[in-house]
This record gives C-alpha cells, sequence and structure tokens, in this order.
C-alpha cells in the first residue's frame, strides 16, 4: 500500500477509535454512576484516536526514511562481482539504473540480464517492505487502540494526556526554527571544509583574483591541483560592497525623507493613502525588479552616461544598486517612520516651546533621539541589499574584477553561489563547494549586521517603553 | 502649528517700536533664513515621497506597457482539411470488457504514437496554399514552411485524438503564426533593416503583410500563454501553465506545512513557554532567520533535500519545503504579534471559569486571533511565490516541457520562468512576454495581499 493510503487508513483508524473511546466511556459511566468521569466523552475518545494513530505513524516515518537506503544496500550486496567491473560504471550510476528500472522507467530492451535480475529483487524487496510495513502498522494500531480502550477507567486523565501530546506538538513545531539555523550552519560548514581541504582558506580570504575554470571531474585526484583555478574572495566581495553602498546612497536619503515627511508634516489621508503605496515596492518580487534594471534602467543609465559624456555599462554595478536602492526604500521608510513616531511628544513639545521651527525639531532633537533606531534600520538594509541576489544576477553584469568604479561590471558573492551551482560543475568539485563557503561567509555577514541592528533597536525601545 | 508657534515672535517687533535686545535682534534677523530653510525641508521630504511614487508608477506602467501587448498574440485563420490520405490511423482503441486497465492504456499509448507519426505539416501547408496559392510553387515552399510556429501541429494532432470523427472533415482553426511574425507585425523590429539582418525573408514578409490586410492573421488573445507549458522549438507557443502548476504545488506545500508549523511554534512560544535563556535564544533565532538572504536557504536545500534526503531535484516538493523554512519565521511572527495584541482578560476569563491553559487558548484566544494569523500566513505564502533565488540552487531552472502533475516530478516555478525567458535569446519577442509573465505573477500576489487586507479590514478589532 502507497504511504499515502497508509495514512488515509491511520485517520480511519483514528475516527473509529474516537468513536469507539466516547462509547466506552458513556458505558463506563452509566455502569458506575456514583462516580464522577474525570474528562468529558470526547476526550477519552481523543485519547483513544491519538493512542491508535501516533505511534503508527511514527513508525511510518522512521520506515519511509529508512527502507529505501536498506532496499539499495541489499541489492547492492547481490549484484555480481564481474559485471560491476566489466560494467566500469561507478555504483551510483548502476544502482540509478537499477531503481529505474524496477519502477518500470528504463527501456527494458538495453538492460544487461543481471540488471533485469538486481530489478526483479529489488521489485520484490519493496514489495514485500510495503507489505511488512502494512501489516506492522495495523497491528500497532491496532494495539494502541485496544490498550488505551482498555484503560477507560473514572479515574483515567484522558484530556491531561491530550493535553501533554498537544504541547509536545507545539514544541517540537517551534523547535524547527532552531533545527533550521542549525541545518543551514551545519551543512554550510561541513561543504566549507570540504573546499577548504582543497584551497587553504587563506587563498580564499585574502585572494584578489576569482577565476575558478571549470570543474575537473574525471581528472583524478592528484593532477586536480594542477589545473585548478583561483577563489579569491575580495573581487566579489568588493563587488558586493559597491553594489551595496550605491543602494544605500540612493535608499537612505529618500526612505528617511519619506520617514519623516510621513511622521511630522503629511496629512492623516495623505499619509494613509502613500504609505501603503511605498510598501508595495517592498512586496514585488526581486526578480522583477532584477528584469526593470536589465530591460529599461541599464540602458537609460547608459545612454544618460552617453549624453554627458560618460561611459556607463547597461550592466554595472550603478545600475544594480539603483534599482536595489528603489527596493530597499520602504525597509528603511517603514522602520524609520515607526521609530520617529515612537519618539515621545513631550520632546517635540518642548522643542516646540523654545521657538524652535518644526524642522529644526526634526533635525535636532526628534532625529537624534531616534538615531539609534534609524541606524538599526539601516543596519538591517543592508544586510537586505547584501544578501539580494536576483537583481545582481540580472543586472550587475558578472564580471568579477576588483574594482571601485561604479559605471563597471561586477559580480557579487551571491551572484557567484548562483552561477557555481547552476553550471555543470561536479558537486564535490571545489567549484560548487567554494558555493557553501560563499554562502557561509554571506550568512556570517548577514548575521552580524543583524544581530548588531536588533540589539540596537531593541534597547532603543526600552528606552521610550 | 509652526505659524502658531512663529507669530509671538513676529507680533511684538512690529507692534511695538521699543528697542530689541541683542537675542531678539538675532532672532528676529534669522527668522526668514529659518523660514525658509523650513520650507526647503518639507519640500525636500514632500519631494522624497513623490519620488518615490513616481518610482512605484514608472516600475508598474513599464512592464505593463511592455507586457500587455504580449497577451494578444498574432494567429492565422485556416481552413484545415483532415485529409484521410494523410491520417492513415486505424481506429481510437476502445477498453474490451475481457482487458485489463494496463493491457489497454498500453494499447492506447500505441494509437497514440501512431497518430503523432502522421504528418501534420502537411495539412497545415495545404491549408496555407488555399490562402497563398504561390506559397504552393517549389521554391516558395520552404518560406511558407515557417509561416505557422511548429508547435501548432499537436494542436492539430490533439483535436485528432480527441475526436477522430473529423478525419475527412474541413475545421477552421485560428493557429499561432511563428515568434518573428508576431515580432514583425507588432513593430518589435525595426522594419527599415535591411534584408541581411531580418528574421524573416521578404517573401513571408510580403505574405505576411497581405494576410494580415485580409485579416486572416489577425491579433488574438494568447491562450497559449496560459495553457501552454514552456517550449523552445516552437517559442510563440511557450506559456507559463507548467510553471504556474510548479509554483502552485509548491505554495500547496508552503500552506500545508509552513503555516501550521509556524502557528504551532508561536501559540508555544508566546502563551507556554517560560521566559528563561532558552526560549530568549529561539526567539533571537527567529528574528535572525528572518533575515538571513534567501539564497542561504537555497544552499540548504541543495545540500540538506537534495544531498542528503536524495529528495528528486528540480521537483516542487524541494522548492515547497525550502520555501517554506523561509516563510516559517514570517508567519510565527506575524502569529505572536496577533496573539500578543489579544488581551490577558480573555485569558483569565476563561481560567477564572475552570478551563485548562490548553482549553483557554484553544477555545478563547485562537478563535479571536483567527484574522490576524490568516493575514500573516498571506503575507507569507506571496512572499514565497515571489522568490526565485533559492529555486534557482535546487535545480529548478532547467527547461522543463510537461505540465507538472504532482509535487515530485520536474517543474520550474513563475518566478524563476520569468528569468528564463528574460534570458532568451530572441529578445524582440520575449522581452514583451516576459513582462506579461510578470503581470501575472504580480496580479497573483496583489490579490494575495489585497486579500490580506481586505480581511485584516474586515475583522479588525481594537481591544
Amino acid at each position: 500500500m502507497s504511504n499515502f493510503s497508509l495514512i488515509v487508513l491511520l485517520l480511519a483508524l483514528m475516527a473509529v477509535g474516537y468513536q469507539l473511546g466516547m462509547v466506552r466511556s458513556r458505558k463506563v459511566a452509566t455502569v458506575n454512576p456514583q462516580q464522577k468521569m474525570h474528562s468529558r466523552p470526547h476526550h477519552y475518545g481523543m485519547m483513544v484516536g491519538l493512542w491508535a494513530v501516533i505511534p503508527a505513524f511514527f513508525i511510518l516515518v522512521l520506515w519511509t526514511l529508512l527502507s529505501p537506503g536498506v532496499i539499495s544496500n541489499m541489492v547492492a550486496a547481490q549484484l555480481p562481482e564481474q559485471a560491476l567491473a566489466a560494467e566500469g560504471m561507478n555504483a551510483d550510476v548502476i544502482m540509478r539504473r537499477i531503481s529505474n528500472l524496477a519502477a518500470n522507467f528504463g527501456v527494458v530492451a538495453e538492460a544487461e540480464q543481471w540488471e533485469l535480475a538486481a530489478a526483479a529483487y529489488m521489485q520484490q524487496l519493496k514489495s514485500s517492505s510495503a507489505l511488512l510495513l502494512t501489516g506492522l502498522i495495523a497491528a500497532i494500531a491496532a494495539a494502541g487502540l485496544f490498550f488505551s480502550y482498555k484503560r477507560i477507567q473514572p479515574q483515567l486523565r484522558a484530556r491531561h494526556q491530550i493535553e501533554r501530546t498537544v504541547k509536545a506538538v507545539l514544541i517540537i513545531c517551534s523547535t524547527v526554527a532552531i533545527l533550521t539555523t542549525i541545518g543551514i550552519v551545519l551543512s554550510m560548514v561541513g561543504e566549507t571544509f570540504k573546499f577548504f581541504s582543497f584551497i587553504p582558506p587563506a587563498d580564499f580570504f585574502f585572494g584578489t583574483t576569482w577565476n575558478p575554470r571549470f570543474s575537473t571531474t574525471g581528472v583524478s585526484e592528484g593532477s586536480l591541483t594542477g589545473s585548478q583555478g583561483s577563489f579569491g574572495l575580495l573581487p566579489l566581495l568588493s563587488g558586493t560592497m559597491l553594489v551595496a553602498v550605491i543602494a544605500l546612497l540612493v535608499a537612505i536619503p529618500l526612505g528617511l525623507m519619506v520617514a519623516i515627511y510621513l511622521a511630522e508634516y503629511a496629512p492623516a489621508k495623505f499619509r494613509a493613502t502613500a504609505k501603503p503605496v511605498i510598501e508595495v515596492l517592498a512586496g514585488i518580487p526581486t526578480i522583477v525588479y532584477g528584469f526593470f534594471a536589465l530591460v529599461t534602467v541599464g540602458p537609460f543609465l547608459a545612454d544618460f552616461g552617453a549624453s554627458i559624456g560618460l561611459t556607463i555599462r547597461a550592466t554595472s554595478a550603478l545600475t544594480a544598486g539603483v534599482v536595489m536602492g528603489i527596493m530597499i526604500i520602504p525597509f528603511i521608510s517603514s522602520l524609520s517612520d515607526d521609530i520617529i513616531t515612537q519618539v515621545p511628544k513631550a520632546l517635540r513639545d518642548a522643542s516646540l516651546g523654545l521657538g524652535a521651527t518644526k524642522s529644526e525639531t526634526v533635525r535636532k532633537v526628534v532625529l537624534p533621539a531616534a538615531l539609534p533606531g534609524i541606524v538599526g534600520a539601516i543596519l538591517l538594509a543592508a544586510s537586505r541589499a547584501i544578501g539580494e541576489t536576483m537583481i545582481v544576477v540580472l543586472a550587475a553584469g558578472n564580471s568579477p574584477t576588483l574594482t571601485a568604479n561604479p559605471f563597471e561590471a561586477v559580480s557579487t558573492v551571491t551572484v557567484t553561489i548562483v552561477n557555481q551551482l547552476t553550471g555543470d560543475n561536479d558537486f564535490a568539485s571545489p567549484q560548487s563547494l567554494v558555493a557553501f563557503a560563499l554562502g557561509l561567509t554571506l550568512f556570517v555577514i548577514t548575521l552580524l549586521l543583524n544581530v548588531v541592528a536588533l540589539v540596537i533597536v531593541r534597547k532603543y525601545r526600552e528606552q521610550y517603553e | 502649528m509652526t505659524e502658531m508657534n512663529m507669530n509671538p515672535a513676529k507680533e511684538p517687533a512690529a507692534a511695538n517700536p521699543a528697542p530689541l535686545s541683542k537675542t531678539q535682534q538675532k532672532v528676529a534677523a534669522s527668522l526668514n533664513r529659518r523660514h525658509r530653510q523650513e520650507k526647503v525641508f518639507k519640500s525636500i521630504g514632500l519631494g522624497a515621497v513623490l519620488i518615490s511614487l513616481t518610482l512605484v508608477a514608472i516600475l508598474f506602467i513599464n512592464i505593463f506597457a511592455k507586457g500587455l501587448p504580449a497577451f494578444w498574440q498574432s494567429a492565422i485563420t485556416l481552413d484545415i482539411y483532415f485529409d484521410p490520405e494523410i491520417i492513415q490511423i486505424s481506429d481510437k482503441p476502445v477498453q474490451q470488457p475481457d482487458e485489463t486497465e494496463n493491457a489497454f492504456r498500453q494499447r492506447y499509448v500505441e494509437w497514440r504514437s501512431e497518430v503523432g507519426m502522421v504528418n501534420f505539416n502537411r495539412l497545415i501547408l495545404d491549408g496555407l496554399y488555399k490562402v497563398i496559392p504561390e506559397a504552393s510553387e517549389r521554391q516558395n515552399r520552404r518560406h511558407a514552411a515557417r509561416l505557422v510556429t511548429s508547435g501548432e501541429r499537436y494542436a492539430l494532432r490533439d483535436m485528432v485524438i480527441d475526436n477522430p470523427a473529423i478525419i475527412g472533415q474541413t475545421k477552421t482553426v485560428h493557429l499561432l503564426t511563428d515568434a518573428n511574425i508576431d515580432v514583425w507585425l507588432k513593430g518589435n523590429i525595426d522594419r527599415s533593416l535591411p534584408d541581411s539582418q531580418q528574421q524573416l525573408s521578404p517573401k513571408v514578409r510580403e505574405w505576411v503583410t497581405m494576410l494580415s490586410e485580409q485579416g486572416i492573421i489577425e491579433n488574438r488573445f494568447s491562450f497559449a500563454l496560459f495553457m501552454n507549458p514552456d517550449s523552445r522549438s516552437s517559442l510563440a507557443s511557450a506559456g507559463l501553465a507548467g510553471a504556474f502548476m510548479g509554483s502552485l504545488y509548491m505554495m500547496l506545500v508552503v500552506i500545508f506545512l509552513a503555516v501550521p508549523m509556524g502557528v504551532a511554534a508561536a501559540i508555544y512560544l508566546e502563551e507556554f513557554a517560560p521566559k528563561n535563556k532558552i526560549t530568549d535564544l529561539v526567539e533571537v533565532n527567529i528574528n535572525n532567520l528572518a533575515a538571513v538572504p534567501s539564497i542561504v536557504f537555497g544552499l540548504l536545500g541543495a545540500a540538506v533535500f537534495i544531498g542528503w534526503f536524495n529528495l528528486p531535484i528540480s521537483a516542487p516538493i524541494v522548492g515547497g519545503l525550502v520555501l517554506s523554512l523561509m516563510t516559517l519565521p514570517t508567519v510565527i511572527i506575524a502569529t505572536r504579534s496577533t496573539l500578543k495584541a489579544i488581551p490577558p482578560s480573555i485569558r483569565q476569563a476563561a481560567l477564572g471559569l475552570g478551563a485548562s491553559k490548553m482549553q483557554a487558548i484553544f477555545h478563547h484566544v485562537l478563535p479571536l486571533a483567527v484574522p490576524g494569523i490568516l493575514t500573516g500566513a498571506i503575507l507569507g505564502v506571496a512572499q514565497a511565490l515571489g522568490e526565485a533565488a533559492p529555486l534557482l540552487l535546487i535545480g529548478m531552472k532547467s527547461f522543463v516541457a510537461q505540465v507538472p502533475t504532482g509535487p515530485f516530478e520536474q517543474s520550474t516555478a513563475l518566478p524563476v520562468q520569468i528569468f528564463l525567458w528574460q534570458g532568451n535569446e530572441l529578445r524582440n519577442f520575449f522581452e514583451a512576454r516576459t513582462s506579461a509573465a510578470i503581470i501575472v505573477l504580480l496580479a497573483l500576489m496583489l490579490s494575495l495581499n489585497a486579500l490580506a487586507i481586505w480581511l485584516r479590514k474586515k475583522y479588525e478589532k481594537r481591544w
């Protein structure tokens, strides 16, 4: 039976268990009416249902995770040695062929006799595994149902059992976020160490040339070093910073002035329309910005540059930076707006009472008071700009050179991750592994920015609460 | 407000001729400058808002101006005679009572491939020769073959498969023209370019002009854009159906995974978790996760889901898992702030009447939080729908010519389709088609956002 039908079966069992439990609890209650039942009938029903389903479900999950590995190991152990040697392919490819054959995807005519035999064996193992699983699950579910059904007594605290189960589920769900972080760190650290076994960390972190060449699959391990490219992080990092700085130069003045105007000057009606419209900018997918940069902003900047005698490439750090700046305007304006409105009214009134104009109040009183929060907002925007991918993939020109000229094409960390992992590189080659080293670098940089920003914002909030 | 504050400073200067103190003189002298500064500052602020609004407008007008024409595509209306001489096929198989399902399917597939062998191009060409007699001449046949895009023969094939009875009949059909003809007719290529730089031969251009004057070639609403999967051999029939289904499967995974998990996590953290170092760490961790660049989640997916768990590459299930992890913090944060806004008196009332904590939360707090949770969930889904970068890393960038029928099949997604189309070599045609795809994506996202706003407005409660 497929997993899906097994799940349907379990759900059906749960419904049956619910009914049985309810009926029995009512019966128990009528048999000894002097004793008060601890929980309501539906609690007993739910408890029986949960007992029927949860242990069986765990077995199902474990079985589904483990059985493919066990089956393929068993099949691999059965393969004739000489056939493997003659074939000269690696074991993975053979196993994939066999499992395709077993699933009836492969073209039968081309397969060898021993492959067909292995495929048949695999099919047989799979069907017996499915049979075994069905039996096991039915047995466990029935046992759980029966066991909990028998236990229904007036003193049994069914509701407590259910609440404990629900709480356990809630706790498991809230660990997923932590597991994700751990998963990110572990997977990237692992692959990064593999990468550093090819390239010394110093060459990576302080190298000034980026030229990874192509993957070197098919070449034996020893000769890898000969044909290796250079994996210097600095050109990518400088490109990333260049684009991010341009973006911030666009977004900070605009975003901040928008926030000040909307918070201090704008009539309520204007604010109520303008704020959401500007926030639309934050909801637009970044691929749309990338396309906009590529087909509209890039050519426009190039033409504009040509008209004033500047050579601006259509895909350059400037193009990507300007468009990215547009993208992060709402980040800065919304966060700063919140922070400016949080500055206590007493500060403003004091300043105005002393005869300062409104703009003087904003510049000399409100902004200094809000400064930590605004710095936090800017840091968050900066981390967004550094981690942004699609705009730079399309509009930055993808040329990993160490340059400070914003009119030139550059490449960034994120662009390079995409390039290295979507090319035809072997997954175990340094050309692919470097993506994880770059990803880890990116993760650490943005993490630092975020932590600092969050600490600043949180401190500031406390100050006026 | 500003004026009120300034007036007292002005009035004494005007009404009272008595000599001013030094400070008063200083203030009076600087007053004009300060008022000017005030005006400048205010207009800079208004300017910034207007610039930002203009940028939003430019972005949308630009995309819509480019993309809207692509929803209509030039198509040629032909009378196709389904010639029994050319379509020589056996009868459509019917399942016999003694036949197993598998044997019948086998027979049916064989029959389909038999139909597939028919030269449907001949039918199209014969139809063309009726409207352009000149095209049937030997030296012109080469040009005639370029009028209708190559994918349209499958449209004829599918008509025959659906209903073999049309063999021997004549049907009027609208067939998409070649992508280059669409470009030519829409004026997306400079018509004054010399022949050597034109994609279409002079003969074809002459026919196209003639046919469009006769109304045989005209712009029709492009159902191909919505009904077809991507195509490389027949560019004019490339559509979004495959990408749309891929995105749909991913969103289903997000809805069934990220939303319940995020809500559960938020309930625990907000209502049950003790305030200690560990929950503090979890909170910091969730806030950070919300700001981790999306591409890092793509790396996680490539390493964990594909590398360790051996899930299929380019499958919506992997994309959905990656996007779920990415959306999880958004859902958690939105749900927590909703729960926080529900007044403690609700909980206290329930607890006071003897409900357990679990009952108080699930029976009383949660129902009140549903609109807020839904709003957060919808915004999270909209964010996931537009995300492209992590999907590139788990292989969803590859070209897929079928509409996926399940979450484990190869597929692409709407934002990735946009990425693929913008890189197509036939820029004149695909710039508009990419913009059209963007309009579709934006329409989906904006309607999700509108739904969220509507929900919030409708059920918003101030406590």
